[in-house]
């Protein structure tokens, strides 16, 4: 196996506090090369913050951070190089087109046009954006201009690509092909980090993750692992209508391992969901509505913080 | 299709008197700059360059019909419009440096991102305030020749020191472009802005640029003298007709600790400028 390899990034009591506002509370990771790591936790729980004290466009205020080692606030420019960002609002110059987009952005990175007039093209293709390279920026969609923000973050041939909310507002089918994207990244050994409150995109994306709330580490693990961990292998869901659901858990409470009363709706969590179905039949509770399915990252959060990730 | 992912050698460590807020390469600022500025709609690059040539008409021309010739520096008459058009070209230069180092830059902050943009490269902040300043200059450096050709063609320059009156000119937009910078490090509503306008208007109408202070009673006057277009107005006027003094060496004086102070102030308000 690989020998012992120093983390790629390293955080140890890492903090952010604004005036009166506690963004990131003392929190500690590694990433170590070639993983693909989320921050999972709903808005606000400081996953942005993080990743702007990674790329050093942030001064922390207290703690530990190395980034290949060096401290982003003090070795921004060099740390930087080897990062590649993807944030979240979109930031694109739109002053430009297309292809002077990656090039011009290659260029802050001091790289010659030599180099770049062949990477850009090349990234062209990756990103599916040969057809638009002298279009202007205004002319792509949501998931065109994603893919040309990500094409851009390549330009350095980063180690670290971060990816803030990379497919928050994208549709069904831009969100697959982004993904596919980043699968290919990550076959090559680019380290992803990725910030989502998106269960299924931790899902898909990530080897291991944390869960984040209100600026603290809630749990750590791979996806399988939490759910392992926090939840059951099934969940069933029921919707009595929003008047019944309180009084039917009274009767229910000793089926399956736990419960949760949601507004519109009761969580029955069991190994197997069908079976729990059942025994709640044969007590004669008729549910308008049931659906057995596997537990996901939204019940390990659920069951952490005992609110939902989207609200 | 597969990226390449090789290694790069990376770019040998440079001395960082800035820490991580200078990487050296504010090239790269500029050659953004010149793209845009090669593909922007020229009839609002031409714009900044006929706002001071029509106050020269209007009131060089119109205005001056009325008022026949006045006293220059060093006590010769001359023409109402050669003695404000030099005025002209010291206000132009400061409001086209107060407006890329204040509403430009709070704009490309806030709203395009493009500064966010930047600094998540290598670039630091250093960098893309040096570069930023300079690009302003070669805008202002621009239209400084363009009115400078307006003023011989016009025949409102008598001396061949009128020439150094472009390099005056960016000397003038460098002082205002630095004190500019440091000062939208400290803004943070749109309001704010407003009060830049508010600051330039008096000082364009009361700094002798279109009539002599001596108007004024004398503590106006040292008020006004205190200002920085004044000295700018000045100097630009000395310059044209080529009455050079103690007082010119004292108004470019002016300009340069001017310069030093806004550059300096910007320096430190990097971080809280870039980095919120």
């Amino acid at each position: 196996m690989s020998p012992y390899v120093s983390p790629v990034i390293r955080a140890e009591g890492l903090l952010k506090t604004y005036r009166d506002v506690v963004a990131v509370d003392g929190i500690d990771f590694e990433v170590p090369a070639g993983e693909s790591f989320g921050l999972l936790g709903p808005n606000g729980a400081g996953k942005s913050t993080t990743m702007r004290m990674i790329g050093g466009t942030l001064t922390r205020s207290g703690g530990v951070l190395e980034v290949m080692g060096l401290d982003p606030e003090t070795h921004g420019p060099e740390v930087r190089a080897h990062l590649g960002v993807v944030p979240q609002e979109g930031n694109l110059d739109e002053e430009l087109r297309v292809r002077d987009n990656i090039i011009i952005y290659g260029r802050y990175f001091g790289l010659p046009r030599s180099y770049l007039r062949p990477k850009a093209q090349e990234l062209l293709e990756f990103a599916q954006l040969t057809d638009k390279a002298d279009s202007k920026v205004m002319e792509l969609s949501g998931g065109m201009k994603r893919r040309l923000t990500i094409a851009r973050a390549l330009v350095n041939q980063p180690r670290i690509l971060l990816l803030d909310e990379p497919t928050t507002g994208l549709d069904p089918q831009a969100r697959h092909i982004l993904w596919d994207r980043l699968f290919r990244l990550k076959e090559q050994g680019v380290t992803l980090i990725v910030t989502t409150h998106f269960m299924d995109e931790a899902e898909q994306l990530c080897d291991r993750l944390i869960v984040v709330d209100h600026g603290r580490i809630m749990a750590e693990g791979s996806p399988a692992s939490l759910i392992r961990e926090y939840s059951t292998r099934e969940v069933l869901e029921m919707r009595f209508g929003a008047d019944r659901n309180a009084s039917v858990v009274a009767a229910i409470r000793d089926i399956g391992q736990r419960h949760e009363l949601l507004p519109d709706r009761v969580l029955l969590y069991a190994d197997n969901g069908e079976a729990a179905l059942d025994e709640v039949m044969r007590r004669g509770l008729r549910p308008h509505t049931s659906l057995v399915r596997r537990s996901s990252l939204e019940d390990v959060f659920l069951r952490l913080t005992g609110r939902s990730l989207i609200e | 299709m597969a990226l390449d992912t090789g290694e790069r050698t990376a770019r040998p460590p440079r001395p960082r008197p800035f820490g991580g807020l200078y990487a050296g390469n504010m090239r790269a600022v500029l050659e953004r700059g010149f793209i845009v500025l090669a593909k922007q709609n020229w009839a609002i690059v031409a714009s900044g360059f006929f706002e001071p040539v029509f106050y020269l008409l209007a009131m060089g021309l119109g205005l001056g019909g009325l008022v026949g010739t006045v006293t220059g520096p060093g006590g010769r008459p001359i023409t109402y419009a050669a003695y404000i058009a030099p005025a002209l070209l010291a206000t132009s230069a400061m409001n086209g440096a107060v407006y890329d180092s204040t509403m430009n830059v709070f704009f490309k902050l806030r709203y395009a991102k493009l500064y966010q943009a930047m600094l998540q490269t290598s670039l630091g902040a250093l960098d893309v305030a040096a570069g930023e300043i300079a690009m302003a200059l070669v805008r202002g450096l621009l239209y400084a020749c363009a009115f400078m050709v307006v003023m011989v063609v016009m025949g409102l320059v008598s001396s061949w020191w009128a020439v150094l009156m472009v390099p005056a000119a960016l000397l003038v937009a460098f002082g205002f472009a630095g004190i500019g910078m440091a000062a939208t490090s400290f803004m943070k509503t749109f309001q704010h802005l407003d009060m830049v306008s508010f600051l330039l208007l008096p000082m364009f109408l009361f700094s002798s640029t279109l009539y002599p202070i001596d108007v004024f009673p004398v503590g106006v006057r040292w008020l006004i003298m205190a200002m920085p277009l004044w000295h700018g107005v000045e100097m630009m006027r000395q310059l044209s007709v080529g009455a050079l003094s103690w007082a010119t060496a004292g108004h470019l004086l002016y300009f340069v600790a001017m310069s030093l102070c806004g550059v300096t102030v910007a320096a430190r308000r990097l971080r809280s400028l870039f980095l919120r």
